[in-house]
């Protein structure tokens, strides 16, 4: 009796729920800053920025040092952790690249959205847990996304962020569990998230509550694209290194470059 | 009560889950060094289950855990035992009093789990561990054939305040103890442990002093003041070997095992240094007790010869 109330009750609260928000939601939610005066009226409510109009700002990371050591991860003490790779985990800690520029930098959008929002993206992120090393090792997050963790190692991992915007959890991965679905509601820069059963395991989330984030790779580079013309200031985070910001203008359809300099 | 073979067996015993005690202060002690509190994010079963596989921060976490559950079976029969064959109403409740707080401690233990390391309950759990531990060490002296000769005033009686000093370098012992707690949780810097160490080493060094300047040679509780001072300078040289390395291996973010080592020592250490004035004050306040009786007709004189 009970089950059968409640089958056809929930598609209709939900009809009444999107109901509400269609009607009584002005279009002020997705586009209404006064930093953002040419943004286009918002036709279609999902896409408050004209594409026509986008500038993109792209730059590198530059390190300016001598690039620090990275020393192999103590985990023969964990069989389990190694036998699937032959090659040696080093710590992520820092990572210069080649090209004298710095891996796993969080380049991103501060401020200069106005009170823009952006509603997460149903695409999946995805933190792997492969040899007893978080994959990847910096990840961005729109705040509500799906975050989906994977256990691929033979052996039990906790998955335990540390926020200090959103809830805190801890939970157990043992092998082959089923992943793991979760979402930080809140925008936070940046979410340690840490294993207690192996100390070396590290990654850090960012949560905006826009998508005008990068993270930089093998070449130090990063690309924010479909930024609504207007004033920006631009952060870099490194999790040894700090932040860094600087200020930056583009017009429409205008690409910008802007190049940081970490020194070591 | 008489030192019949029951009671010899249940002093013994006493020791050993004492002994077992100290042995799980320091897995608690190791838990919190190498990080691994939450290596085990479920309680009471680990990972789903009684035995998990003990690889990396869960062999400090579950293993910790299977000590305390052993220190709490070891408990409980101590207390059956206890209220089975101890005539001692007063030894009897405290018994209690040591079953319901290793009860009290292990619902802590798990709070600290499922709440994910709140610093107040984390050092309260660090707390009641070393109340704990005095509690089982109480038990194992009161049941045992030095308290029955303490009564009987055999040996010259320390002076009265003796057992008062002995008392407040106790007291201030715990208190330093709940400090460090408090330093390694973060919720204090290391001033007030610093300060405190200086007032806390004051006390049991005079303890010590007067012990081995006021009482005969052959006295065991003046043995046992030799040992206060013996475990206290241990304990001060811990303390500064644990700043020390602590200071240079700053910057490293994985847990050192010197570091580790080293400050598990000095939480050991602490616990036994506080567990043998904590003995040396019973013993003392005993003996002052017992020879109180003589001392206070001796001390008037028209009673006496009334
Ligand atoms: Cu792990």
């Amino acid at each position: 009796m009970i089950r059968s109330k409640l089958f056809w009750m929930v598609p209709l609260s939900l009809t009444l729920g999107l109901l509400g928000c269609g009607g009584g939601q002005p279009p002020a939610e997705q586009s209404g800053g006064a930093a953002a005066p040419s943004a286009t009226p918002a036709a279609a409510p999902a896409a408050p920025i004209d594409p026509a109009t986008a500038a993109t700002i792209t730059g590198k990371v530059a390190f300016d040092g001598t690039a620090p050591a990275r020393p192999r991860i103590r985990m023969d003490a964990v069989p389990a952790c190694t036998q699937r790779s032959s090659e040696a985990a080093l710590v992520e800690e820092a990572i210069v690249n080649d090209n004298k520029t710095l891996r796993n930098v969080f380049v991103y959008v501060k401020e200069g959205l106005g009170d823009r929002s952006f509603p997460p993206p149903a695409e999946e992120v995805v933190l792997d847990q492969q040899g007893c090393v978080y994959h990847p090792h910096v990840l961005g997050l729109i705040a509500g996304q799906k975050l989906r963790i994977k256990n691929g190692d033979p052996t039990n991992h906790n998955i335990h962020p540390m926020p200090a915007q959103n809830r805190e959890w801890n939970t157990s991965m043992p092998p082959g569990a089923a992943d793991l679905i979760q979402e930080f509601p809140r925008a936070e820069v940046m979410i340690p998230v840490k294993c207690n059963v192996h100390p070396w395991m590290k990654a850090y989330v960012g949560v905006l509550r826009h998508p005008f984030f990068a993270i930089t790779g093998a070449d130090g580079s990063f690309e924010i694209k479909g930024l609504p013309p207007g004033s920006y200031t631009i952060e870099a985070w490194h999790e040894k290194y700090g932040t860094q910001q600087m200020q930056v203008t583009v017009g429409e359809k205008e690409s910008k470059q802007v190049d940081f300099t970490v020194k070591g | 009560m008489n030192s019949s073979g029951v009671s010899r067996a249940l002093h013994h015993y006493a020791i050993l889950t004492a002994g077992a005690t100290l042995l799980l202060l320091m897995a608690g002690a190791l838990v919190v060094g190498y990080e691994a509190g939450l290596a085990v994010p479920d309680w009471p079963l680990s990972y789903g289950t009684w035995m998990p596989p003990l690889v990396g921060g869960i062999l400090y976490e579950h293993g910790h855990r299977m000590i305390a559950g052993t220190v709490g079976v070891l408990t409980t029969a101590l207390v059956i035992w206890l209220w089975w064959k101890e005539p001692r109403r007063w030894v009897k409740a405290l018994g209690l009093v040591a079953w319901v707080a290793v009860v009290a401690q292990a619902i802590l233990g798990g709070l600290t789990v499922l709440y994910r390391l709140p610093v107040p309950v984390v050092i309260a759990h660090g707390c009641l561990a070393q109340t704990f531990f005095c509690l089982v060490l109480s038990l194992a002296l009161v049941t045992s054939p030095a308290w029955e000769r303490a009564a009987q005033a055999a040996e010259e009686p320390p002076a009265p305040d003796f057992w008062h000093l002995a008392a407040a370098a106790t007291a201030a012992l715990f208190i330093q103890l709940a400090l460090g707690a408090a330093l390694r949780h973060k919720a204090l810097g290391l001033g007030p442990h610093w300060v405190w160490a200086g007032v806390a080493g004051f006390l049991v060094g005079w303890v010590c002093y007067r012990a081995v300047t006021e009482l005969a040679v052959q006295d065991g509780l003046r043995k046992l003041a030799r040992w206060l001072g013996g475990i206290l300078a241990l304990q001060v040289a811990l303390g500064v070997a644990s700043y020390a390395f602590r200071a240079v291996t700053q910057g490293i973010h994985e847990p050192q095992t010197s570091v580790v080592l080293i400050t598990s020592a000095h939480l050991a250490t602490g616990a036994l240094l506080l567990g043998c004035s904590l003995l040396v004050t019973l013993l003392a306040y005993r003996r002052v007790a017992a020879a109180g009786k003589v001392a206070s007709f001796a001390g008037d004189p028209q009673r006496t010869f009334a």
